[in-house]
């Protein structure tokens, strides 16, 4: 911190710091310490100013807000158990397709099946689908997935119709096209956390394995996965967590309908999305109620990238 | 099948046969199946990158014309094409005052965190800010909505902004914080025992040398700001028209695009997919701009 004070005399071409350099030193700290605190503050207000927004809502409807399903605008009631439904089934859906395809695909990255001239620059690609904005993915689904997943849909629908979840025909917006543009979304983020996890494990363990006789994909199940298994999860987390409060891609895709659907072919509406459509029109205690709906959605969130992080700080065996 | 077992048959000698995989053996295919299928994950993984970009080149770069950069936004149906002149220009605007606001903020945070640091309260910062990234850009305009918008600047330019520099706030702290742990430890102790105090080694020694890639943070944190929807529709609206102060709502390009997304009007429709590619390019060449920034290190 302070430059050591010399007391031998040999030394006393040295002059003693000015006070001035020692208070301009300690007002340093304390500013930048006051903006880092200030940083973390920036995540408890925005929980606080939306509770506050929301507590109209929250006083009037309690927590029947969250299992109780109409939307009523004329007559002032809200309920938010389809949005609540639909973003946990979108997200989902999203989870179910892109965590496999994210850990293959970073197993593919991390070992040598490829040279690393041609591994990275593949890396760098698919973290680049994390970089393109989420409205471009929702134009390029309105005009691209949609028409592309109609006989799909249809065909679920057709030979799985007695099925619940595709009871419904398959009408283009609705929960399937917002879960497939969801799995592309959070597909980097599984990849790129789950390469570094394994690419970073100590290569010992593989040389070990390898020298037990293990082949390369017994090492990568018995072995590889099982110690980078932290960052795997983790990552998954954090995707969900992306999942979870993805707005505008969901926004034109999902259909926007406020009636509860159990199935994933009929047009839905998540939290997130509610709250893009409705907001701008919105006065009184609808706004209260979209906050409270935007109260649960943060909280959601905030649960799970807590939960990813001390899954990927606490569970690191390596 | 793998380099490994490849390895291993070139020795003939006779206490190791038993120990050699044979080629077509059922471990052997087993070993090509997993191998194949994990190289299909990539492809499959890549494929939605190439139509994405794909699409938005053919359908946007036919409308990339002058009147795009020069034009305001054409109302529906009307023979004049129309621009997004004025979106472009909200987008830089905001982006600029997302940046103003959120890098000495951010900087300044981090430098503490890499710097300062001792004991529990850095941890418990890092933390707060990786949550931080986490929470929705939505919220972050709700959060801008309640603090600025209702009290005071009302749909705005600066609100816009405001909700844009929470975005960018936690990428800047992190990338920051990261490069300036970077810089050896050896570095600092020079400095200081050339006689330099704390404050001089930060700002002249150590903020440097981590300079590269904090401005690597900076152009990530642009990117993402710069094609961000959500927040701005609680914050920055839209408008038809230019605006000349920074207090009324003001357009941005994701949200000309989020608004003309569906619209059933061609000329609209056509306008939605040249700001997509002008989003796209941005977000490109700053990723790759970002990549190749990184490798050059100053230690």
């Amino acid at each position: 911190m302070t430059a050591p004070a010399y007391n031998d005399s040999s030394q006393a071409a040295i002059p003693a710091r000015s006070g001035q350099s020692k208070w301009l030193d300690r007002g340093f700290r304390i500013v930048t310490q006051g903006f880092a605190l200030a940083v973390a503050a920036v995540l408890v207000i925005i929980g606080i100013q939306v509770t506050i927004n929301a507590w109209p809502a929250i006083r009037e409807f309690g927590l029947s807000f969250i299992y109780t399903s109409a939307w009523n605008p004329v007559e002032s009631v809200y309920g938010a158990l389809p949005m609540i439904y639909g973003t946990l089934v979108s997200s989902f859906i999203a989870l179910l397709l892109a965590f496999p395809l994210g850990v293959g695909t970073a197993i593919f990255l991390s070992e040598d099946f490829l040279p690393a001239k041609i591994r990275t620059p593949l890396a760098f690609m698919v973290e680049l689908l994390a970089a393109i904005p989420s409205v471009v993915y929702g134009l390029w689904g309105i005009y691209v997935l949609i028409p592309f997943l109609k006989p799909i849909g249809g065909w679920l629908h057709d030979t799985l119709g007695w099925f619940p979840l595709f009871r419904t025909d398959y009408i283009g917006p609705g929960m399937l096209p917002a879960g497939i543009i969801l799995t592309v979304m959070i597909l980097p983020v599984i990849t790129a956390i789950s390469r570094d996890s394994l690419t970073s494990l100590p290569p010992s363990l593989r040389q070990a394995s390898m020298g037990m006789g293990a082949t390369r994909w017994t090492t990568i199940f018995r072995v590889l996965i099982p110690a980078g298994i932290s960052g795997i999860i983790g990552g998954t987390m954090l995707a969900l967590g992306r999942a979870l409060g993805e707005t505008m891609a969901v926004t034109l895709l999902i259909g926007n309908s406020n009636n509860f659907n159990i199935s994933i072919l009929a047009p839905a509406n998540t939290i997130a999305s509610l709250m893009a459509n409705q907001f701008a029109e919105a006065s009184g205690l609808q706004v209260a109620a979209l906050m409270y709906a935007g109260l649960v959605l943060f909280l959601m969130t905030l649960i799970v990238n807590v939960l990813a992080e001390l899954i990927i700080r606490k569970l690191k065996p390596y | 099948m793998t380099s490994h077992s490849q390895a291993d048959s070139r020795q003939p000698d006779q206490n190791a046969k038993n120990i050699t995989r044979k080629k077509g053996s059922r471990q052997s295919l087993g070993e090509t199946a997993w191998t194949v299928v994990a190289g299909l994950c990539l492809l499959t993984a890549l494929v939605p990158l190439f139509l994405v970009i794909a699409y938005v080149l053919v359908q946007g770069f036919s409308r990339l014309d002058v009147a795009a950069f020069t034009r305001l936004p054409p109302p529906p149906l009307s023979a004049n094409e129309g621009g997004f002149a004025n979106a472009l220009a909200g987008t830089l605007i905001m982006v600029a005052i997302g940046a103003l606001i959120s890098v000495p903020f951010g900087v300044l945070a981090a430098i503490y965190l890499a710097e300062f640091s001792s004991g529990q309260i850095p941890r418990w910062i890092r933390f707060a800010t990786n949550v931080l990234s986490g929470v929705p850009s939505i919220l972050m305009g709700v959060f801008i909505y309640g603090l600025l918008v209702l009290p005071f600047f009302g749909f705005s330019a600066i609100a816009g902004g405001a909700a844009l520099a929470v975005l960018m706030l936690p990428i800047i702290v992190r990338t920051t914080d990261e490069s300036l742990q970077i810089v050896p430890q050896s570095v600092r102790w020079a400095s200081l025992g050339m006689g330099a105090s704390k404050f001089q080694t930060v700002l002249r020694v150590v903020l440097p040398a981590a300079l590269p890639a904090i401005a690597t943070g900076l152009t990530l944190a642009v990117a993402r700001a710069a094609g961000e929807t959500a927040p701005l529709i609680f914050t920055a609206l839209f408008a038809q028209y230019w605006t000349d102060d920074l207090l009324s709502p003001i357009a941005s390009l994701s949200v000309l695009v989020y608004n003309f997304a569906a619209v059933p009007y061609e000329n609209q429709r056509e306008l939605a997919w040249a700001a997509s590619l002008i989003l796209v390019l941005i977000v490109l060449l700053t990723s790759i701009l970002s990549r190749w920034a990184t490798r050059k290190q100053v230690y």
